[in-house]
């Protein structure tokens, strides 16, 4: 009998983040392709009239739904970060302290650059990932305001209405609408390169980091998750140290 | 004829010169159209047309081609000509007034002492502001010179339009006079922007009628444009929307789509970011726009159009990678050196990683075999 790890099953993503998560990638995709039909609409071969047909006013008419249904799943998720579990917790994507740094440049030399040996040993976001979706929630925010920019003079929807501002900031549409067309290829790279860390991370590391966006769990070797709750250990306690000698000097 | 009072009202104006109760109603209605005004607005219009003194206007011509006078002469009604453009309502205008030297600055001059605070000053033209504004200097002052004095007393600004409004080509990189619209150069005035290269001249009118028939400025929208001709873009009142719609979409100038009509969007047509009325109250008395003659809009009522890309170009170029580069070509290079970034990766993983992959397959192996 050859040696074997034992694993620990960890329930890291929530049901409410795995369906953001699935919204939010059908969302995306949807957005991109009519987005891009938008912005180069397909040549047809049509020998009717006009009227028999409404194809783009379908193509856009989808991407207006995609963008309400991508905006409100991405303001749920804003409050999920404030009361999910701590893997869903807005630190894991706003560094706060110095550990957060050092681990970037950890996960960047094992799994980037791979000039460290061996597999990180994350339970829910890595730290440069986390970092990276913090970005990509700045380009969701700044997809959100240029697209609806370009949506409220055609609308009567209150929501649209609060992007009135932006054009006038701007100076014109036009500005805006190359802004929203760039910045949809940074969607389009985030997606091929999230895919296939994936199943980097899966292949290499054999924690169930694709099927935990299924079911949520992620499995765990017994040694890194032990260290894990020793560190978590370590550093509340140093936390209600530093917590006492402030109250002590107070007092 | 009855011999003309001092300030005589509009209407009195016009009998003067001829026109018909008749002429008068009818003008009256077609701008209170223009304007949006309900049936009731063109006695609106028509009462303040008879009763007001006509209102003391100083027009100003700076860095600019007069294409906007042009366009107002040529606006459908002949009344708009002679009486908002004609000498007589004028108090001063280098175009079209009869003095000139000192008797046409001196003319300025009274009418700014008279009507303090009364006058509305129409401008045409952008400001050099580069070498103390050089480049641009009438009866031996600068531009900006004169602007800041007019404007100080002044009821309200008019800028007629893109150059006035936004520096249309003069602002354009590299813009060698430092050429500014009209609102970066003055403050504490009300400042109404009606662009365009030019404006419609019906939409100057209707600016002009509203003024004096109401005494207040009109709705303006958040860049500082009547909303009363430029809330809509030009692509939602275009009679080609349905083609739009459908899909059907001119592919190159010449094509069979072309000779049928379809939506010009794919040629360049910047309608879908354009405000302007160019495809409800079109040009040279409602024959025709752009569009309509074939050729997409150009978008020259929007800011910096110039500057903005392409004139016949859908996607524009993307900027630092020069004029044949649109963001999809750049989107689609960077998705291709990605592509090959994730490959190298790939490979260099199974190199490097050997061990560790090595070790979980031979892990899930060993135990498939125990079972």
């Amino acid at each position: 009998m050859s040696s074997y790890k034992l694993l620990r099953r960890v329930f890291v993503w929530e049901l409410p983040v795995r369906v953001y998560h699935w919204i939010n990638a059908l969302a995306i995709t949807t957005l991109c392709v009519t987005g891009y039909m938008i912005g180069k609409p397909p040549a047809i071969m049509f020998g009717g009239e006009a009227w028999e047909r409404h194809l783009f006013g379908w193509i856009r008419y989808v991407h207006f739904v995609a963008a309400y249904i991508f905006v409100f799943n991405f303001i749920f998720r804003i409050y999920w970060g404030f009361v999910g579990n701590k893997y869903a917790d807005w630190k894991n994507f706003i560094p706060t302290n110095r550990r957060y740094f050092q681990q970037m440049w950890e996960v960047l030399k094992i799994d980037i650059f791979q000039t460290k040996p061996g597999g990180h040993m994350s339970v829910g976001h890595n730290e440069l990932a986390g970092f990276i979706y913090f970005f990509t929630f700045l380009a969701f925010l700044a997809q959100v305001i240029t697209g609806f920019a370009l949506y409220e003079p055609m609308s009567d929807s209150w929501f649209a209405g609060m992007f009135s501002w932006v054009v006038p900031l701007f100076g014109a549409d036009s500005y805006v609408r190359n802004i929203h067309h760039i910045l949809m290829w940074f969607f389009i790279l985030f997606t091929i390169i999230h895919v296939y860390l994936v199943f980097y991370h899966d292949y290499v590391e054999g924690r169930g980091e694709i099927s935990s966006m299924g079911g949520g769990w992620k499995f765990i070797e017994e040694d890194a998750f032990e260290a894990h709750q020793k560190r978590e250990a370590e550093e509340k306690a140093a936390e209600e140290k530093a917590a006492t000698e402030k109250n002590n000097k107070a007092a | 004829m009855s011999t003309r009072p001092e300030r005589p009202t509009y209407y009195e104006e016009l009998l003067h010169r001829g026109y018909s109760r008749r002429d008068f109603m009818k003008f009256c209605t077609a701008i209170a159209a223009y304007l949006g005004l309900e049936a009731t607005g063109a006695a609106q219009v028509a009462q303040a047309l008879s009763e007001k003194p006509r209102l003391p206007v100083i027009w100003l011509h700076f860095q600019e081609c007069t294409c906007c006078s042009e366009s107002f002469i040529r606006s459908s009604h002949p009344i708009v000509a002679d009486i908002l453009l004609d000498k007589l309502s004028l108090d001063y205008t280098e175009t079209l007034m009869a003095a000139s030297g000192h008797q046409a600055e001196k003319c300025m001059r009274d009418t700014m002492e008279k009507y303090k605070g009364e006058y509305v000053l129409c401008i045409e033209g952008s400001v050099p502001t580069e070498a103390d504004g050089v480049y641009c200097m009438i009866g031996g002052r600068t531009s900006l010179d004169i602007l800041k004095e007019v404007s100080a007393t002044a009821k309200a600004v008019i800028c007629w339009g893109s150059c006035a409004s936004n520096g249309c080509v003069q602002s354009a990189k590299p813009n060698p006079t430092g050429a500014k619209p009209i609102h970066k150069l003055i403050k504490g005035v009300p400042i109404i922007k009606v662009p365009g290269c030019p404006p419609i001249g019906e939409v100057m009118a209707g600016v002009l009628v509203h003024l004096i028939t109401f005494g207040t400025l009109p709705e303006l929208d958040g860049v500082g444009r009547p909303k009363a001709f430029y809330s809509k873009r030009v692509h939602d009142t275009c009679y080609r929307r349905p083609f739009y719609d459908a899909g059907l979409f001119v592919e190159t100038f010449d094509d069979e789509n072309a000779k049928k009509g379809y939506c010009l969007y794919k040629v360049g047509c910047k309608g879908p970011t354009t405000y302007n009325a160019c495809s409800v109250t079109k040009w040279n008395n409602g024959t025709s726009y752009p569009i309509q003659s074939g050729h997409g809009c150009f978008g020259c009522s929007e800011e910096n159009y110039w500057d903005a890309g392409a004139l016949y170009l859908r996607n524009q170029p993307f900027p630092g990678f020069g004029i044949e580069s649109d963001a999809d070509k750049i989107g689609t290079a960077a998705a291709i050196a990605t592509g090959v970034g994730i490959a190298a990766h790939a490979v260099m993983t199974n190199i490097r990683k050997s061990k560790l992959i090595k070790d979980v397959i031979d892990e899930g192996k060993d135990a498939e075999k125990e079972l």
